[in-house]
């Protein structure tokens, strides 16, 4: 058992929101824990999304989530060229395959006004298939949106908790809340290893968010989990598709998107479908046949390729339409709740909103001097050198030129970078997470083993 | 990024170091080529029979009965007699060029400049993803490959990989050699499935101890959901003739068989692919549709046996050879194409005044049963050829025609169709 810890603030739930949002505060004059259940960060939904840097064109216009992704865009966009996350603006088209959606568009285009963004561009179906050749037949025209992104999930969130770190923040891994008492000068915060007692607290639970505004006797939101299952293409594939190709949005949501991703597969997905276990991630028959039926319908040639991986993730969706932020200054309490589908764009957004919402509450959240530098993260992004590319690293470090996952052309010396870096994997998943090894197609057929290996003999 | 330290320049490249590849580089030599150069990525040169820990190798080629890791060294060892030059740890990662290709290695980035080029790069066993098996995502979901490196690869432990108890997908001879493995490991096979009436593997060749195992096989069946959070605790599995399903507790599933070929630099180069087989078109010298790349190996027919991967390797040698001697490159051909019954014939071009193919056999992968195997070859709405051949087709296992029954192939005339009556 670890005695107790006692810091200015706790976050709790440490996926790329929490994580974005114990960054910023150790970047300010408090001290920081950020407690998670899981052994690792972004372990949750925010491994298992469809990795988009949303532009915000499509939300609510007036909405908190609006002006969130609107600003975490540009934000995570600064951020992400300091670092090293890999993006790729690819920019997206969305494609209407029917008379009404057709007619849909200007108004999107109006809506994208109104939140702020001004490049949209409705093109007829010739522009369409010129830059989308493999969309299936039936395209009547489309709204482009040149500024869309991807973006690798797992570097943001692993960035955010890396430079948490070094900035002092206590990575509380493997431990999660189950009580909480709110005192007159500190709140305790009771986990499965210890306790906690933090001035503030910040919860970022995701799917167990309205489970801890609970523990701190509110009732104002129930988490459904909504599942989003996804079809992840082999890398050749992606010559089919430079952009992302976007649904119409309909009231049942924002529908089936084919997207590059930033590891150049081909992504289709996610269905939307409610269900009751917030930790069943398993795909379905059903949702495969779904996908596999949309998916001819926008890109047949896409069907004729290999299935590398399919994943579910699910959002955290609420009653309420738009996320619940909302601060308890007499409990020293701030709740960010309900970020179901734009959650990684907003993310340094909400850190921002959230010590702004703290510090209008009267806790002095002054930058701090003399921060250390920023992290420079391992590049596993496609469109950008890898160190089985570099003959200056693999030169200087041969264990760059070994390379062992050969689908994904993983070298030694990145997983061994990885076993050794300052928040390491605590399994295969995490390990695939930061370097790639074992998510390529074969699936472990010729590197498994000796992947495994390493894992074990450096944990 | 075509950047890099040092270039090769071989007469011969070979991408892949299994039993097709170094067959051709030794051929390759015997025949009095003097630099040929083979590159493969894994650790050791052998290719998949490294792995494959029982006997049923080199048959064919070798004239003997080996184990697969002694028939992989027996075929190491005649390379690095016959000085041919052994790369391993060297992934060809891209084309530079035609005939060029880029390499990394733990010496660096390199390129090989090559007179010709040939792809003998194998086939790996669709993963659990690939087939779209839905359900949970938890440990112990393997395939034969990854089984065999784990139990038989430099990674004595299998790190909990390998548990107590398994289901087997798939009942060919792949499936035989990985419920032999997950037996040594300790691992027993409650059952196998397969989606075909009969189980596809039968005294082919034998499998040393099949009989005594035992393994009940579940026929017209598919594996249709995986359960179990962390480590798999059970598979559902459906009758294809009544959708009923049944759950079967197991903490190991091991996917085996429906083989791809890892065509990922035919792809690369924009090669003319086989629909069927997913490898790249070959006519019957074994050359790609890119002038001066030949192709060999299991990366041609996934899968054969061992041996017959290492003949291709012979054969291709040969016309290496007359390439080199006087490079022209042919274009158009005749089409081989599979039909009824069967899911891809290799090669995929005739031509006249070509060589017969390797052993002087097409190749194909059947997709359903036949005790006696009626083979129909047809060419423009007329048939060529009918013949009963002495052996059964059966799914999970290559079956051979022999070249004779092409004899009447009009080189000017549409596809080629052979298929099953
Ligand atoms: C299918 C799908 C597609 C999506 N596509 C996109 C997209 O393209 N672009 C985009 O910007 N967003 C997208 N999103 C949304 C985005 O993934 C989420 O909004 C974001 O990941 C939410 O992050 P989070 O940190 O709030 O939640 P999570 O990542 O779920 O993190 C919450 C953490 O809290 C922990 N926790 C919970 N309860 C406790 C407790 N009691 N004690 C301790 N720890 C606890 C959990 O273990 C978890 O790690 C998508 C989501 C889905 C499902
Ligand atoms: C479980 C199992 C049991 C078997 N049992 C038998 C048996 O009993 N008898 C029998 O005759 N056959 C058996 N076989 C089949 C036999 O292993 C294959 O037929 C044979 O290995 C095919 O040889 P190959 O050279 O075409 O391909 P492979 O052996 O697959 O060799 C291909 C080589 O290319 C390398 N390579 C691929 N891409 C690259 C690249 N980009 N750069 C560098 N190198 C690359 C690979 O690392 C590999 O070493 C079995 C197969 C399996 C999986």
């Amino acid at each position: 058992m670890t005695t107790a810890v006692q810091v200015d603030v706790a976050v709790i739930g440490g996926g790329v929101v929490g994580c974005a949002v114990a960054r910023e505060l150790a970047g300010r004059e408090v001290s920081v824990a950020l407690i998670e259940s899981r052994g690792d960060v972004g372990d949750a939904t925010s491994k298992a999304n469809t990795a988009i840097l949303h532009t915000g064109f499509d939300a609510v216009p007036g909405s908190l989530e609006s002006s969130m992704v609107r600003r975490g865009y540009a934000l995570l966009s600064d951020y992400a060229a300091e670092v090293g996350i890999p993006v790729e603006r690819t920019g997206a088209v969305l494609v209407a395959w029917a008379a009404d959606e057709l007619a849909a568009l200007p108004g999107l285009a109006d809506k994208a006004v109104r939140n702020g963004y001004d490049s949209c561009e409705v093109v007829d179906a010739a522009a369409v298939y010129a830059m989308v050749p493999a969309l299936g037949p039936g395209a009547l025209g489309g709204l482009v949106v040149p500024d869309e992104s991807i973006i690798c999930p797992w570097t943001t969130t692993l960035a955010y908790a890396t430079e948490a770190q070094q900035r002092g923040a206590l990575l509380l891994l493997g431990r999660r809340v189950t009580g909480v008492a709110v005192g007159t000068e500190a709140t305790t915060i009771s986990t499965t290893a210890g306790e906690v007692r933090a001035a503030w607290i910040v919860n970022a639970a995701g799917l167990g968010g309205d489970m801890v505004d609970r523990m701190l006797g509110h009732d104002r939101f129930t988490v459904v989990p909504r599942r989003g299952e996804l079809l992840v293409f082999d890398k050749l594939a992606r010559a089919l598709v430079d952009r992302i190709v976007l649904p119409v949005p309909s009231a049942k949501g924002k529908g089936v998107l084919v997207s590059p991703t930033i590891f150049g597969n081909v992504m289709l997905g996610p269905t939307s479908e409610n269900l009751v276990d917030r930790s069943d991630t398993s795909t379905s028959a059903e949702g495969f046949a779904f996908l596999t039926s949309k998916g001819r319908t926008i890109m047949p040639a896409l069907l004729d390729e290999e299935v590398t991986a399919s994943y579910a993730g699910l959002r955290a969706a609420t009653e309420h339409s738009d996320y619940v932020v909302e601060v308890d200054p007499a409990q020293r309490y701030v709740l960010l709740g309900g970020i179901r589908s734009t959650g990684l764009t907003a993310s340094m957004a909400l850190a921002e909103r959230a010590c702004d919402l703290m510090e209008a509450a009267g806790l002095s959240l002054h930058v701090r001097a003399g921060v250390p530098p920023p992290p420079r993260m391992p590049n596993i992004g496609e469109a950008f050198p890898r160190p089985y590319q570099r003959v200056d690293l693999i030169e200087h470090d041969p264990e760059y030129g070994t390379i062992v996952c050969f689908c994904e052309r993983v070298s030694r010396g990145e997983i061994r970078d990885a076993l050794r870096s300052p928040i390491p994997p605590c399994d295969a998943d995490g390990l695939r997470r930061r370097t790639r090894a074992l998510m390529g197609r074969c699936q472990g057929f010729f590197c498994g083993a000796e992947v495994e290996a390493m894992l074990r003999e450096q944990t | 990024m075509s950047e890099q330290r040092a270039t090769l320049r071989p007469t011969v490249a070979i991408v892949g170091g299994g039993p097709a590849g170094l067959t051709a580089a030794t051929t390759l030599r015997r025949l009095g080529i003097e630099s040929v150069l083979v590159l493969e990525r894994e650790q050791q040169a052998g290719g998949i029979p490294r792995n494959s820990d029982h006997t049923g190798y080199g048959v064919r080629d070798l004239r003997t009965v080996l184990t697969g890791p002694a028939y992989a060294e027996r075929l190491v060892r005649q390379a690095r007699d016959w000085r041919v030059d052994i790369r391993t740890a060297s992934t060809v990662t891209d084309w530079a060029d035609d005939r060029s290709l880029m390499v990394t290695s733990p010496e660096g980035r390199l390129r090989v400049d090559a007179q010709a080029v040939v792809l003998a790069t194998g086939a790996r066993e669709r993963p659990r993803s690939a087939r779209m098996v839905p359900g949970d995502r938890p440990s112990g979901v393997l395939t034969t490959g990854q089984l065999q490196n784990l139990v038989h690869g430099r990674h004595e432990r299998s790190g909990g990989q390998v548990g107590v108890r398994a289901v087997v997908v798939g009942a060919e001879l792949v499936s035989w050699s990985a419920v032999l493995t997950l037996r040594e490991a300790g691992c027993a096979t409650a059952m196998m499935t397969t989606e075909h009436q009969r189980a596809e593997s039968y005294a082919a060749f034998t499998i040393p101890g099949r009989s005594l195992l035992r393994v009940p096989v579940s026929r017209r069946t598919r594996v249709t959901r995986i359960v179990g959070r962390e480590r798999v605790e059970a598979v559902e599995v459906t009758r294809l003739d009544t959708g009923q399903s049944m759950t079967v507790p197991c903490d190991t599933v091991v996917f085996t068989g429906d083989w791809i070929p890892d065509g990922e630099l035919a792809r690369l180069r924009g090669l003319d692919m086989d629909r069927g087989s997913r490898a790249p078109l070959v006519d019957t010298a074994l050359r790609t549709s890119l002038d001066g790349v030949f192709a060999a190996g299991n990366l041609l027919h996934p899968v054969d046996t061992a041996d017959v991967a290492a003949l291709d390797g012979r054969h291709v040698a040969a016309q290496v050879l007359a390439y080199l001697a006087a490079p022209s490159w042919p274009v158009e051909g005749t089409r081989l194409v599979a039909g009824e019954g069967f899911a891809w014939i290799a090669p995929g071009v005739v031509r006249l005044g070509d060589p017969p193919p390797a052993r002087s056999r097409l190749l194909l992968w059947p997709t359903a049963h036949r005790s006696v195997a009626r083979v129909v070859v047809r060419q423009d709405d007329a048939v060529l050829a009918r013949r009963v051949l002495p052996w059964a087709a059966s799914p999970g296992r290559v079956f051979r025609v022999p070249w004779g029954l092409l004899d009447k192939v009009d080189p000017s005339g549409g596809d080629v169709t052979v298929s099953l009556a």
